[in-house]
């Protein structure tokens, strides 16, 4: 039998029973779109981490304090104490791939302006700073070399201490606020980051000079948070950090059999641990999805199943007149892959809508890509032959007679 | 003569029913010549509809030997039995078994359908030139629902003809209809039969045994008789001699 007659037949069965297609549809058509729409959100999530990772500074190496375990699980880095001011002057002296770098204290504090206050955190860094999470300052001026060589009580505010402290239609610059009860004059404020791969508000930070906040508020210990350093091509990372390591070992003074007491990370380290965390969230929503995807196939094969006994007298026709095992079993097939097909398309349609409304209304990034379309399309296809053939092949395979007299 | 278009032999059929066995056909021969016209009759449950269904090539004996046209119709396999039902046996049945929600046309198209040399054009005039020869060429887009009991099963004689086969087998094809109409049935078997068509035909009923050319009577599954119709009924003539007003009720 010629195929599209077949698919005429599997057409007018379908559409004899409007309401029972529909709903064994309805299985495939969720299972599709609830595919694509996590798809869609995962990828969304994955490319604003990536967006908000790379907007810490391409070329970006951090080196903390404390090392890595040996599963590659960071305990409590940052508290450890085994980087000092004289770490970074060397790295800064014999590290000639760098173009940047700056030492970052970092401490949380309490903010006053008049009877408003807020918790932040102040960050002391050197200008480098600037460059190298991309930071401008296009109200007031950067601290200068004269503010670091003397620890001026100068600062520059993110966005949202600005909000807080003095609301809209008040001009910071030059206001002067308290911050751990130490006065600090506002000299200007960067402009805004948004969130980081992290969630947390780029712009809910205070920026003063290193020398500022090291010996005013650190009480006078020279140890540091982190250093901050930037490559001076993307290239030029991994030797980077390689030279990094190798003064900082000697620095420490560490036996080659012994591990780093610090870690050196680059931003695609980071991505990676991101990227992974993404991934393991993306697959768990698709497989719960794909799950829906196969209760669909298993909708559909029920319903194939009644309409195989239902129409055993019309198979015990068809073969009384000639048609071959083949012509039946690909008459029911197509008729469970149209479920499938119809069932899949409008799916993507539903999944792209609802991944598009999530977008716009829940506020969260999704990005439906070609890729979660075809997958979702080929695997209801593929449940739509998986789950059709046990009923096709039950019905090719009926005797002529036996169908013949079914009641 | 010379060879036998259905040729039988010994054909034995058993039903295993629970502990008992039930023999349908307890060895049956018969040759049956191209151009016969062989009505089958027999006491109810004495395998007449048993053995249609293997000359058919519905079924298959418990053993026994069958030749179609020279072939050995019990050593095919799945595939090349349909296609022998396809091309060279035409089946009626007693209850129709016409498809629903079908057209009386698309009915008539079906086994061309499965004939996959036959173009979309020269299929439909086949099944028109078939429903035209039943007398129902008006009635092509009719749905079996809105057909009487005897012009469905006219579409089943028209189904059994499109492909132009080599036998005609029925069984009870007047079963469910009334004896005009049941006349009018023989009436186009014997048209058939004139054009160089096998029939062989399965009835309980005297009048349409005798518009068959040959009577075989079977009985608790063997074959007891055979002669030949000695004054053979014209079905068409018949026709001529019932009242009017029983020609009305079936149209
Ligand atoms: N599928 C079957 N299973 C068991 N017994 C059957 C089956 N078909 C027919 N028979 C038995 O075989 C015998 C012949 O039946 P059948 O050929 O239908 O007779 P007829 O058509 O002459 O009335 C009957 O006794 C019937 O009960
Ligand atoms: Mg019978």
């Amino acid at each position: 039998m010629k195929i599209l007659q077949l698919f005429i037949i599997a057409f007018r069965s379908l559409n004899k029973n409007k309401l029972r297609s529909f709903l064994t549809m309805l299985g495939i058509i969720i299972g599709v779109a609830s595919v694509i729409a996590m798809l869609a959100i995962g990828q969304g999530s994955k490319k604003s981490i990536e967006s908000s990772i790379s907007s810490l500074g391409v070329n970006t190496i951090i080196v903390m304090p404390g090392a890595l375990t040996s599963g590659g699980v960071r305990l409590a880095t940052g508290s450890a104490n085994s980087l000092k001011n004289d770490d970074e002057t060397a790295i800064a002296q014999r590290c000639d791939l760098l173009e940047y770098i700056s030492p970052v204290v970092f401490k949380s504090v309490q903010a006053v302006s008049g009877n408003q206050n807020w918790s932040t955190v102040i960050f002391g860094v050197n200008d480098d700073y600037f460059k190298i999470r991309a930071l401008t300052v296009s109200t007031g001026v950067k601290f200068s070399d004269q503010d670091e060589h003397v620890a001026a009580k100068v600062c520059v505010i993110g966005y949202t201490i600005d909000s807080n402290l003095f609301g809209s239609g008040v001009n910071p610059i030059g206001m002067s606020i308290r911050i751990n009860s130490i006065p600090f004059r506002i000299i200007g404020m960067y402009d805004r980051k948004g969130q980081n791969a992290f969630g947390q508000d780029q712009d809910d930070a205070i920026i003063a000079p290193f020398s500022t906040i090291q010996k005013r508020m650190m009480s006078g210990s020279d140890y540091l948070n982190s250093i901050y350093c930037s490559a001076k091509s993307e290239a030029l990372i991994d030797d980077a950090v390689d030279e990094i390591t190798t003064v900082l070992r000697q620095r420490h003074k560490l036996a080659p059999s012994d591990d780093n007491d610090f870690t050196v990370r680059t931003l695609e380290d980071i991505a990676n641990i991101f990227g992974t965390v993404t991934r393991v969230m993306t697959l768990l929503l698709a497989s719960v999805a794909g799950i829906s995807l196969i209760v669909g196939g298993i909708g559909i094969m029920n319903i194939m199943l009644v309409s195989v006994t239902e129409r055993t007298r019309e198979i015990g026709i068809r073969l009384a007149i000639g048609a071959k095992g083949k012509d039946i079993l690909l008459q029911f097939m197509i008729e469970s892959v149209l479920i499938s097909f119809i069932g899949g398309f409008l799916g993507v349609c539903l999944g792209v809508f609802a991944s598009y409304m999530v977008g716009k209304f829940g506020g969260w990034p999704v990005t439906v890509t070609p890729f979660s379309i075809i997958l979702s399309f080929a695997f209801s296809a593929i449940v739509g032959i998986f789950f059709g053939w046990y009923p096709a092949r039950k019905a090719a395979s009926l005797n002529p007679i036996d169908a013949l007299r079914y009641e | 003569m010379d060879k036998p278009l259905i040729s039988v032999k010994n054909l034995t059929k058993s039903y295993q029913m629970g502990d008992t066995i039930v023999h349908a056909l307890r060895g049956v021969s018969i040759d049956i010549y191209k151009d016969d016209f062989v009505a089958i009759t027999g006491a109810s449950g004495s395998g007449k509809s048993t053995f249609m269904n293997t000359l058919g090539c519905l079924d298959k004996p418990t053993s026994g030997e069958y030749y179609l046209d020279g072939v050995d119709a019990l050593n095919m396999d799945k595939n090349q039995l349909a296609e022998f039902r396809n091309r060279k046996i035409g089946f009626i049945f007693q209850s129709f078994n016409i498809l629903a929600r079908t057209s009386a046309l698309e009915n008539v198209e079906l086994p061309l359908l499965y004939n996959n040399k036959i173009s979309t054009k020269e299929r439909k005039a086949r099944a028109l030139e078939a429903l035209a020869s039943v007398g129902l060429a008006d009635r092509a887009n009719n749905m079996p629902n809105q057909l009487s009991g005897g012009q469905q099963q006219r579409v089943a004689i028209a189904r059994a003809l499109v492909n132009a086969p080599l036998v005609i087998m029925a069984d009870e094809p007047t079963g469910n209809l009334d004896t005009r109409t049941s006349l009018e049935i023989m009436s186009i078997f014997q048209n058939l039969n004139s054009t160089g068509i096998t029939i062989v035909m399965v009835t309980h009923e005297p009048d349409i045994a005798r518009c068959a050319m040959m009577n075989i009577v079977f009985r608790d599954g063997r074959i007891i008789g055979s002669r030949e119709v000695p004054n053979r009924l014209i079905a068409a003539e018949e026709l001529k001699k019932m009242p009017v007003e029983s020609a009305e009720s079936t149209i």
